[in-house]
């Protein structure tokens, strides 16, 4: 039998058809988007109804406070990412999968597309409406334009790159989950290894005492030195700059799906 | 030869305690043998040990302290807790039994830059500006003392050995309300009395000084601390603007053994600060009138090192392998259809479960434990080697913050059990229980949302268990910042854990029911 002459091309369609439908059908995908929009907009609305702000200068980040809901958003895309490739691990679909497409770069691709995806839509919905309830809640509490706080808009720059790094942080978190699930091959184990690399780094910086080691932390932390995108007052205070913090977390993103890549191709499923 | 008690029909047997230790041995026996659980636990108690040395090794000393000597330590108080000791102090010498009487007249204040006009100097009063008499064993700070005293919020109080506080009368020092205050020396036993004329006394409180020296520095005090402001905005979550208070005395007598003049010290060091320029702490006296200034504060530090806690920050890496360890413990089960045989061979579904969780409870408080027994020594000697100071505790308080944390581990690797037979998905029980008790601490202490909302995060999540961690108490005569960023749980130590076994219970509950009802 002979291979069609564009099975490479073909194979990414096929790939990408393929993961589409098992996402669609089986991981309850929809749920874990919508939990993604809730668990992001329910933090948010929290931090956002808890401050206050009674004079000028009350030195707090309105962007940053409404969008505090994607530390908890991030762990439900991380679910959906690992599942995207463990839940096969678990259940030997991932030999079928391999079986059906051998070009195992591909199969992996197609997944990262297919998560990025989703990670997009549920960080397209859920930014811009936590960015909504901040504009309609904050005036309320003090975030006035007398305090120095005009309302929150998409138009104003800081904010805007506050929003778009957001849903850029959302897939760049769906795409290291994928990576590290590779890697791990478990779910729990890599649901584990991902929220660690997450929450510790920063847990870690806000109980060392040295400054610098802290600020250390800060900067290499997947989660603490990605977030700086949503920094929009006292930049020059940052551990890390906006855009370079994204970087950081593009750096690990890279990491874990290169060693996910690599793993896969090496080892038997 | 004895025979094992295993037998073909034994499902009516196991309906005992007989049937519910057998199926402890078997739980058992499932988790040691599978190497990943047994090298994931290790690595969970390595982490802790680890994460903890990092964090205490990242720690120097970042004072000029002559070498040999360690800094950032501050006065000590008699119960070995770090003590704020700063005031104004006009006193006497007294040997053996005695008592000093003064009346109080006036008490006013400045409060620097505060929140409402961040641009002047304001007169007004802290709520727990001190001023009032004092019997002291020396003027060293941190030596045992009693006082009783007006303030500037909260009435008479008779304060003793800095963290004791007894209310009296309420109500506020004016010219028109003068209050009289009087202290009394019988061996070591100190009595506070206060009346509002001079002639009727009421007693505010008595303390016991083991081993006051005969001969005491006695007199008149003034203090004032720190105004401090809790933003509900982001950041450091609290701001303290220095404050200052003048009090005027009158009527002062002493009986007993007393010696000397009296004599002005600022205990602690005054007329350091720039505001101590313009508004000089001091005493002056016309007649028998003394107008007392000072400023400082005479009571536990509000913000001790928490090195406890700091040494256990590895817990939290630790936690989350117990929990991977944990929910992998029953669905791995489901996975491999182990859950049927091990149903088939004890049809009592409850048990099963309960036999589970008692095996991942005991074997991960086992783990936690030897973690933090550890941990918690090894990086005080690290600390210390590093010249940097380790906040001393109370025996009891470490024991409690050392097994509660281990307790800790153990309410966290049940409750990733119980929902895990729930819900049988591995990777969204990791997720969930990692959130329910790592995410709302982490948002909380890192300032990551406001104060009052972190608050309520500490008191309705799981996350309200890390309470058991706090080693210093909030006291309520200390102006301080109490909020979650610099160390403080709004629930008590057992209080917040019992919030996190209230959880595990009701997912071991809802668990108990659905492994019931379904078909495994």
């Amino acid at each position: 039998m002979r291979t069609p002459p564009d099975a490479h091309g073909m194979g990414l369609r096929t790939a990408l058809h393929a993961e589409w439908t098992k996402l669609r059908s089986v991981w309850g995908a929809l749920w874990l988007l919508l939990a993604t929009i809730a668990s992001t907009a329910a933090i948010g609305l929290i931090a956002v109804a808890g401050v206050s702000c009674p004079s000028a200068g009350c030195d707090a980040d309105p962007a940053k406070i409404s969008l505090a809901g994607i530390s908890l958003g991030q762990a439900v895309i991380a679910v959906l990412a690992v599942a995207a490739i463990a839940g096969e691990y678990s259940t030997g679909m991932i030999r079928v999968s391999l079986a059906a497409v051998p070009r195992r770069g591909t199969v992996l691709t197609a997944k990262a597309l297919v998560t990025t995806a989703v990670a997009l839509v549920a960080g397209t919905i859920a930014v811009p409406g936590s960015v909504l309830a901040g504009r309609l809640i904050l005036p309320g509490k003090g975030f006035t334009a007398d305090h120095g706080y005009p309302p929150l808009s998409l138009t104003d720059g800081p904010v805007l790159r506050a929003a778009t790094g957001s849903v850029l942080y959302l897939a760049l978190i769906a795409l290291l989950s994928l990576g590290v699930a590779t890697a791990v091959r478990d779910s729990a184990t890599a649901t584990g290894v991902v929220l660690g690399l997450l929450y510790l780094f920063p847990i870690l910086a806000a109980v060392v005492s040295d400054p610098d080691w802290s600020r250390r932390l800060q900067q290499i932390g997947p989660m603490s030195a990605g977030l700086a995108i949503q920094a929009t007052t006292g930049l020059h205070d940052l551990p890390i700059a906006p855009w370079a913090g994204l970087g950081v977390l593009t750096a690990w993103t890279a990491a874990a799906l290169l060693a996910g890549g690599v793993l896969l191709r090496l080892r038997d499923a | 030869m004895s025979t094992a008690t295993i037998t073909p029909n034994s499902s009516q047997l196991s309906t005992g305690r007989d049937g519910f230790r057998h199926l402890l041995r078997a739980e058992w026996t499932k988790f040691r043998t599978v190497r990943g659980w047994v090298i994931g636990m290790a690595v969970s108690g390595l982490v802790t040990v680890l994460f903890g040395l990092l964090a205490a090794s990242a720690t120097h000393s970042s004072c000029d302290a002559p070498p040999g000597q360690t800094c950032g330590s501050g006065p000590i108080g008699p119960a070995g807790q770090p003590v704020t000791d700063t005031f104004y102090f006009v006193h006497q010498t007294l040997t053996g039994d005695g008592s000093i009487t003064a009346r109080v007249t006036a008490l006013s204040g400045i409060i620097t830059y505060p929140q409402s006009n961040p641009d002047a100097i304001v007169p007004g009063v802290e709520p727990w500006t001190k001023a009032g008499i004092i019997v002291k064993d020396n003027t060293n700070q941190g030596s045992p003392y009693a006082a009783v005293m007006v303030t500037g919020g909260h009435g008479v109080r008779m304060q003793y050995n800095y963290a004791h506080d007894t209310a009296g009368g309420p109500g506020l020092v004016a010219a028109a309300s003068p209050r009289w205050l009087r202290l009394t020396r019988t061996g070591d036993t100190l009595t506070g009395y206060e009346s509002t004329d001079g002639r009727r006394w009421t007693t505010v409180g008595t303390a016991r000084l083991t081993g006051l020296a005969t001969t005491v520095q006695t007199g008149l005090f003034v203090t004032s601390p720190g105004d401090v402001q809790v933003q509900q905005g982001l950041g450091s979550g609290a701001a303290r603007h220095h404050t200052q208070a003048t009090a005027v005395f009158d009527q002062v007598s002493l009986h007993g053994q007393a010696a000397g003049r009296w004599s002005g010290d600022g205990v602690g060091g005054a007329n350091g600060t720039d505001l101590e320029r313009d508004h000089p702490a001091g005493m002056t006296r016309s007649g028998g009138t003394f107008t007392v200034t000072g400023s400082g504060d005479i009571a536990p530090v509000d913000d001790p090192g928490r090195d406890i806690e700091r040494a256990l920050i590895g817990v939290f890496a630790g936690l989350i392998a117990m929990i991977v360890v944990a929910t992998l413990f029953v669905t791995a089960e489901y996975r491999r259809g182990m859950i049927r045989t091990t149903l088939a061979a004890s049809p009592h579904r409850g048990q099963v479960l309960a036999a589970k969780a008692v095996v991942i409870g005991s074997v991960t408080f086992v783990a936690g434990l030897l973690a933090t027994a550890v941990t918690v020594p090894l990086s005080e000697r690290v600390l210390r080697a590093n010249g940097a100071h380790f906040f001393p505790v109370a025996t009891l308080t470490e024991l409690r913050v050392i097994a509660g944390t281990a307790a800790l581990l153990a309410a966290a690797a049940v409750l990733a059990l119980a929902v895990g037979a729930s819900t049988r998905r591995s990777a969204a029980v990791v997720t969930a229980v990692i959130v329910a008790v790592i995410l709302p601490y982490f948002l909380a202490v890192t300032s990551a949302v406001p104060t009052a909302a972190a608050e309520w995060l500490l008191r309705i999540t799981p996350a309200a268990a890390f309470a058991i961690q706090q080693s210093v108490p909030p006291y309520p005569q200390v102006s301080g910042a109490y909020t979650p960023s610099n160390g403080y749980f709004p629930l008590a130590p057992w209080a917040g854990f019992a919030v996190l076994c209230g959880y595990t219970a009701l997912a071991l509950g809802v668990a108990a029911l659905r492994l019931r009802r379904r078909d495994a």
